[in-house]
């Protein structure tokens, strides 16, 4: 099955007109390369080699106490930080049989979505610029500018806010959060139709992006792609639903699907998180109960010696993290299963065959972030 | 004649949503009031940050130039980048034993990821951070500070 | 009926009657000539700095920024500062380049926008060439710009810019069309090519409200036409920075860099300009019909002010196109010229014809 769908080796040829995307290219987003090769303005095939930020972070867990190892994985999916911290802490807790208080999980579950709304925000204009719509990209960082005050204020911190810790969170939220999440949703609810006037309703874009980049629900399965991306294809991956975690069986939310398969699909399920996102902020907001911010964890975490894994959701797809401990306060080995690498090797089959303006835009969907590809 | 009506029916739409993506851009055109940007450096006086703000690591000294460091070593040892240092000396007290007391306790700022742990391991509540943001020198040795001040002592009743 | 116009040519006269009194006729066309260009030569630099700093505070304004506003007054100041940072920039020489047409590209590109400009009508009597085939001159002479582009593309030894340039090339091909045939609508109205012409037939009413609705859409065609001829978004897939990372000016640095910068802003000029004296009346005060009193107080007005209000509303409309609209693809500019605006504006020229057989416009 999967060798009719993954294409074979790619086999260069001498007289190939080859480009190098990247690795310092302004539309992949980060020290990516794409070997591009072209016939007239039509992509023959591409390769990504990726590496180029590669830090070594699954290594330097294993030199980490439970602890230290957060800080790195904030430094991975830099767009969902809060989202990476919560896979470890959770591994842990799960390990360690602990149960966090409910308004812990309450708290990581609407910072989780408020990261996720940052994250997409931040890709929608990213997106917007691929495009060629600079002023899109403007408007996608001013609101977002809101979610990280609110995270500032909690946090002290803006985009790296290694906030989550084994067990529960650093210290409470800020006294002003309730009140700022909620005007910051009211905002984003009045801004967010602007987004689609300026960009989703219009023919150029429209153009740009539909029936770009097909990926069908098969091949989304083959090469593992997860999260919007794999969800555009129809295939229902969301795995705050297949597996809840936090206060995510406590609320009411769609999985956005679609069936297209293509680079508007992909577009549309983002759009549609966002509204989601906010649905779910709002029904958590008020009911956050009293208690304490942490649950009661030893200062030197030692795992007991076993094989543990967890996967959450990230704003880009699937992150799972697998945990060998052998008893002693460091890990054993420590694998992450990030969305993006999955994610990326799926570039060839969707942009061969396309323009070179269809590649950025199909990239763009892909909603790539490289130091995740790299670890 | 359908394809007629059909290409026709296209280009309204087409123009009718560029005209809407104009609206956008047009009404905040005409509607400076709504600049965003932060003017940085004359707004030195009015920018406060956030109470919490992770600017810096620093050690708060009280009035008779006195702080809470114990120098027992834990910030050291929870802090994943090395950044932290802390060099001891031992000094007889009052009834003639030896007290461990800091001599100097480094923050390498160049090195720090801002994740906290020091702050929040802290038994004795010593370190907190500190609200500056304007780190840029340009000498990297600059960013080594000394978090206890020249001549400071222990707090005592920080010790019970 | 125009009367009130302050005219620059008794001006232009008395300084010729004044050089020719003091040296030989010859002489005098020398001297003429060099003041011209020198003239011309300042205003093009000023008008591209100046220009430069509008786009930065239009688009600023629009995505909620300042914009410039360090070097100077309201940074007025901060296009002077980078146009020093570009003259005292390296000129990195591309090895195996073709380095006769590497130099020579930017020239060529900034020749050609310098040429269009003399025959910009700015105000009455100040009008360098006035000649009978105004819109044609400018017309065969802004497109030899892209002779340029596709050299520099060429002669960079680069992938990037090769592309950029072969982008560029077929996008100016087929605009020019478009360009050209919503031109023609207006000369066909007013009977005449040349640029004075266009104006003088437009004083008791602008093109764009006596030619009823297919003057409007020749207006409509040839703000988009002219757009794409000037590589400017929607349409700057030449040097589509998301695509191309520069396009065709890829390997340029410094100075020859700001000559395709310095160009492209003229060239938006021009077109303004153009399409101002064209569909907008040029230096023609707002007349309506036989409204005398109205007619008077907007001959109050003087005609260098009309034309550089017209010119910059039809400016900032391009840069609100630039700065909305996502780029379109290459297969889909393409279609865009043929098979829409192409044949609209065709017919559209059928129907003005007929329009102008029966006499039916004002």
């Amino acid at each position: 099955m999967s060798e009719e769908i993954i294409k074979d080796v790619i086999v260069r040829e001498n007289e190939d007109y080859i480009i190098n995307m990247g690795p310092q290219h302004p539309s992949t987003h980060g020290v990516l390369r794409f070997e591009v090769c072209l016939k007239g303005e039509t992509v023959k095939y591409l390769i990504p080699h990726i590496g180029y930020i590669h830090r070594g972070i699954e290594k330097m867990c294993e030199a980490d106490t439970y602890q230290q190892i957060i800080h790195l994985t904030d430094r991975m999916d830099y767009l969902s930080a809060h989202i990476n911290n919560e896979a470890v802490c959770m591994v842990v807790e799960e390990a360690m049989q602990v149960e966090v208080p409910e308004r812990v999980k309450y708290i990581r579950t609407i910072l989780d979505e408020l990261n996720r709304l940052a994250s997409h925000q931040l890709w929608w204009c990213a997106f917007g610029m691929d495009l060629g719509a600079l002023t899109a990209f403007f408007y996608g960082l001013r609101d977002r500018e809101h979610i990280l005050d609110i995270f500032e204020e909690s946090f002290g911190s803006r985009l790296l806010h290694s906030f989550n810790t084994p067990g529960g969170l650093m210290h409470d939220v800020h006294p002003n959060f309730q009140k700022r999440t909620k005007e910051f949703i009211t905002y984003f609810r009045k801004k967010l139709p602007e987004y689609d006037q300026l960009l989703t309703g219009n023919i150029i874009f429209q153009e740009r992006v539909k029936g770009v980049g097909y990926m069908s629900r098969e091949k989304a399965i083959a090469y593992g792609v997860t999260g919007p991306s794999a969800r555009g294809s129809n295939l229902a991956c969301d795995i705050r639903k297949i597996a809840p975690y936090g206060a995510y069986d406590k609320v009411q939310f769609n999985e956005i699907l679609m069936t297209e398969g293509d680079t508007f699909a992909r577009y549309q399920v983002r759009m549609g998180e966002m509204w989601e996102s906010m649905k779910i902020i709002e029904q958590l907001i008020d009911n956050i109960p009293e208690g304490d911010f942490t649950a009661k964890m030893k200062p030197i975490i030692k795992l007991p010696a076993g094989e543990y894994f967890k996967r959450v959701e990230t704003a880009r797809g699937e992150l799972a993290v697998y945990v060998v401990s052998d008893g002693n306060k460091t890990p054993y080995r420590m694998k992450f299963r990030s969305p993006n690498f999955s994610n990326l090797f799926v570039m060839n089959e969707l942009a061969a065959g396309g323009k070179i303006a269809d590649l950025v835009a199909i990239s763009g969907s892909l909603d790539l972030v490289i130091p995740d590809i790299d670890r | 004649m359908n394809s007629i009506s059909k290409y026709f029916s296209d280009l309204f739409k087409g123009i009718s949503s560029l005209w809407a993506g104009m609206r956008v851009t047009g009404k905040y055109f005409v509607s400076p009031g709504q600049i965003v940007t932060q003017q940085y450096p004359e707004n030195r006086a009015t920018l406060k940050m956030e109470p919490r703000f992770k600017g810096e690591i620093i050690m708060p000294h009280d009035e008779n130039n006195q702080h809470a460091c114990t120098g027992c070593g834990i910030c050291e040892i929870n802090c994943p980048n090395g950044s932290i240092e802390i060099i001891t000396d031992r000094v007889p007290n009052a009834d003639g034993k030896l007290e461990r007391v800091i001599d100097k306790h480094i923050f390498h700022l160049s090195m720090c990821t801002f994740c906290g742990l020091c702050v929040k391991t802290c038994p004795s509540d010593a370190l907190a951070f500190g609200q500056e943001f304007e780190h840029a020198v340009f000498d990297r040795h600059k960013l080594t500070k000394v978090l206890n001040q020249p001549g400071s002592s222990l707090k005592k009743e920080a010790k019970k | 009926m125009s009367s009130k116009i302050y005219d620059f040519s008794s001006l232009t006269g008395s300084i010729d009657a004044a050089l020719n009194s003091w040296m030989s006729p010859g002489l005098a066309v020398l001297t003429e000539l060099v003041i011209i260009g020198l003239v011309f030569l300042i205003f093009y630099a000023l008008l591209g700095l100046f220009l430069v700093y509008l786009e930065r505070k239009v688009c600023a304004v629009i995505q909620n920024r300042v914009g410039p506003n360090r070097v100077g007054k309201w940074g007025l100041l901060q296009t002077i500062a980078d146009l020093i940072k570009l003259l005292m920039k390296e000129l990195i020489p591309i090895r195996k380049a073709d380095h006769l047409l590497f130099v020579l590209a930017p020239f060529i590109v900034i020749i050609a926008s310098f040429m269009a400009m003399g025959a910009v009508p700015f105000a009455k009597g100040l009008h360098v060439l006035d000649f009978n085939i105004g819109v044609f001159y400018v017309m065969a002479v802004s497109s030899l710009g892209v002779v340029g582009i596709l050299i520099a593309g060429w002669s960079s030894n680069s992938k990037y810019p090769l592309i950029g340039a072969m982008r560029s090339g077929a996008q100016i091909v087929s605009y020019e069309l478009s360009v050209g045939l919503s031109l023609m609508a207006i000369v066909v109205f007013s009977g005449t090519m040349s640029l004075s012409g266009i104006i003088e037939s437009q004083a008791d009413g602008w093109w764009i409200f006596k030619g009823h609705i297919p003057a409007f859409i020749a207006f409509i065609v040839f703000l988009i036409a002219s757009t794409a001829e000037i590589n400017r978004g929607p349409f700057d897939l030449a040097e589509a920075e998301s695509e191309l990372t520069a396009g065709f000016h890829t390997e340029y640095s410094g100075i020859k860099f700001a000559f395709f910068f310095l160009a492209e802003y003229i060239n938006m000029f021009i077109v303004a300009a153009l399409g101002a004296t064209v569909f907008l009346g040029g230096w023609m005060p707002f007349h309506i019909g036989n409204w005398e009193g109205f007619n008077q107080v907007m001959d109050y007005i003087p005609s260098i002010v009309w034309f550089f209000t017209k010119t910059f509303f039809i400016i900032y409309v391009i840069m609100w196109f630039k700065w909305t609209f996502p780029r379109l693809r290459i297969d889909q500019l393409l279609t865009l010229e043929w098979k829409f605006l192409l044949p609209i504006s065709m017919f559209n020229i059928l129907l003005i014809a007929f329009l102008v057989l029966m006499h039916w416009h004002f």
